[in-house]
């Protein structure tokens, strides 16, 4: 299989990571020995075997429609890194950096 | 004998005759603490204060009971502690990790809510996010095996395992997604509950692997881990795949013996690379449980083996999706450096996430990333329907399987951190209980080299009961109940 420090950049990128070159090897190496010891399942025969997602099989637990307190706007806020009133404050999400 | 040693059945009887009161238990537990916290470090924080109010308010309630007031529940003013993954309203709730060192959850998980009338000492320590057996992945330090300070502790639950062995609380709260709270009960000697997936909500508890991940409970007997599971457990609605079944009179079942019970013997348990002193003191405490009237039978579990393989794709893929919420936004760390979203983000993360929680979230993203789904991902829970299908099979012919919980006794620290995958071992045979969703138990059943050795029971899915009369009476048979951990004096 071969991980390589490409692809450990490319799982870095979706895993919303950032990894210098010296983290990129070492993880590519890692990632490798395990990958290398979960390759034995091809051991197990799963033909005709239906994937157990989920240890209970439950089918769509629902409950009633009842309206029930929930946190108030403070409490949601209380633990924000940055906000701005009763707002999150984000960092730009659109590309406009010749505005203001 | 000093009420820090009082068990939870002990303590209640004591409260309840007014031997001694729940602020006199706190303060010999808090002095316990005092004397030795600073060597076994288990705690992430503790909460004196809060602790005195709690007990003097159950001091009230059980002296009004005495007074011909109504009885309260038994744990009422118990000291316990809670693994800092458990929600607790107003008190910060760190998993063990930067990301979230200063987090304090606006709500209460559901098992702290259950527990409102018990005396609260602390948070305990864990290795980051829950991902470890050993505490060394906590991003503030590792805590201590009381029974000797150069070993671990196991983990991930280590911290509460640890104080109830020390003698710091009667019971403490752990998760279990793979043997988080079997393996380090093992290593601590004090039994540790893993219960039926959905017997525990798991409200408020920051999730790892979701279809995996259960509350329960330590403490430094089986009758005590049998009152507060009854306590913890039972359906909430809050939590949607928690179970509407009854939760069984287990205390009970702790006195009902073993005549006519069909243990398992899994030889696959007792193949290579189990310790010889281990295999010796399980197979004792299997042996007296036929002198008990119970009937050994051989079972085989042929693919659990592969149960780890397995474990280790499925938990990391859930990791790598709920660990996707710690983003810097609405808690938790933020690098307030970046200019845009996306490298805030991933500045938080690099910054907030010690190496273990990142390597499983990279190999989760991989195995389910575009290309690999089905080769490692589907293949895994492939193999999870096969292991279940012969645990089906096991539980025709008996109805506990027995083993070791863990191959050996406590490793020394550093041992194991350069090679994730011999940390990852010390789980083997806890980690199948998890993936299909059955109750296991860790009890103590001796000492090799000093260091206690685990047995580990499992039943069929919301059979508790059973587990726990089998469990009781391997107790018996080992003298060990109550025992503290020797090395921390």
């Amino acid at each position: 299989m071969g991980i390589g420090r490409d692809e450990v950049m490319r799982i870095a990128e979706l895993a919303r990571l950032e990894f210098g070159e010296e983290d990129a090897a070492k993880y590519a190496k890692e990632l490798d020995l395990i990958l290398g010891y979960v390759a034995k399942l091809e051991e197990v025969g799963t033909e005709g075997k239906e994937a157990l997602t989920h240890a209970q099989e439950l089918v769509n637990v629902m409950r009633d429609d009842v309206p029930v307190e929930g946190l108030s706007q403070e409490q949601a806020l209380m633990n924000a890194p940055a906000r701005k009133g009763e707002f999150f404050l984000v960092p730009r999400i659109m590309d406009n950096s010749d505005e203001d | 004998m000093e009420l820090y040693e009082f068990g939870v059945g002990q303590l209640a009887e004591a409260f309840e005759k007014g031997i001694a009161s729940p602020s006199e238990a706190l303060s010999s537990v808090l002095e316990r603490i005092a004397g030795l916290e600073g060597e076994v470090r288990a705690f992430l924080l503790t909460d004196e204060e809060g602790a005195r109010k709690a007990a003097a308010k159950a001091d009230g309630l059980w002296l009004a009971a005495r007074k011909g007031g109504t009885k309260p529940s038994a744990l009422t003013g118990m000291p316990f502690v809670l693994k800092d993954n458990i929600c607790t309203k107003g008190t910060r709730t760190s998993c063990g990790s930067r990301m979230l060192e200063n987090f304090v959850p606006p709500y209460d998980a559901t098992v702290a809510v259950k527990l409102a009338g018990s005396v609260l000492l602390g948070k305990s320590n864990m290795d980051e996010f829950a991902m470890g057996s050993s505490t060394e992945n906590s991003a503030f330090g590792p805590t201590k095996n009381p029974w000797d300070t150069r070993a671990v502790p196991g983990g991930s639950s280590g911290g509460s395992a640890a104080c109830v062995s020390a003698g710091f609380a009667p019971f403490a709260l752990g998760s279990d997604t793979g043997g988080s709270i079997r393996q380090p009960a093992s290593l601590c000697g004090v039994v540790g509950l893993k219960p039926t997936y959905g017997r525990v909500s798991r409200y408020g508890l920051v999730a790892f692997g979701s279809s995996l991940d259960q509350i329960g409970p330590f403490a430094r007997s089986v009758e005590d881990a049998a009152m507060v599971f009854e306590a913890i457990a039972g359906h909430d609605p809050k939590d949607s795949t928690s179970s509407p079944r009854p939760v069984p009179d287990v205390r009970k079942a702790c006195s009902k013996g073993v005549k006519g019970m069909r243990i398992g013997l899994p030889k696959e348990y007792f193949a290579n690379g189990l310790d010889p002193e281990v295999r010796d003191l399980v197979m004792k405490a299997v042996l007296r449980l036929k002198d008990e009237g119970a009937e050994i039978v051989e079972v085989s579990l042929p693919s659990s083996m592969y149960g780890l393989a397995a474990y280790y794709l499925a938990a990391t893929a859930e990791a790598s999706s709920n660990l996707a919420r710690f983003d810097g936004i609405r808690y938790g760390l933020r690098d307030l450096g970046a200019k845009d979203v996306v490298s805030a983000m991933k500045r938080t993360r690099s910054q907030g996430f010690g190496d273990e929680v990142k390597r499983r979230i990279m190999l989760g993203t991989y195995v389910l990333s575009a290309g690999y789904y089905e080769a490692y991902y589907n293949k895994a829970l492939k193999v999870r329907r096969v292991l279940k299908d012969e645990f089906d099979e096991a539980f025709a012919k008996c109805d506990a399987i027995a083993g070791p919980t863990t191959p050996e006794v406590a490793f020394r620290f550093g041992e194991r951190t350069e090679h994730p995958l011999s940390m990852y071992m010390s789980d083997i045979y806890t980690i199948t209980a998890n993936l299909i969703g059955i109750p296991a138990i860790s009890v103590p059943c001796g000492l090799s080299k000093g260091l206690p050795v685990g047995l580990q029971l499992a039943a069929r899915a919301f059979d508790e009961e059973t587990l726990f009369a089998a469990a009781a009476e391997v107790e018996r048979g080992s003298g060990f109940a109550g025992r503290i951990g020797g090395g921390a004096r």
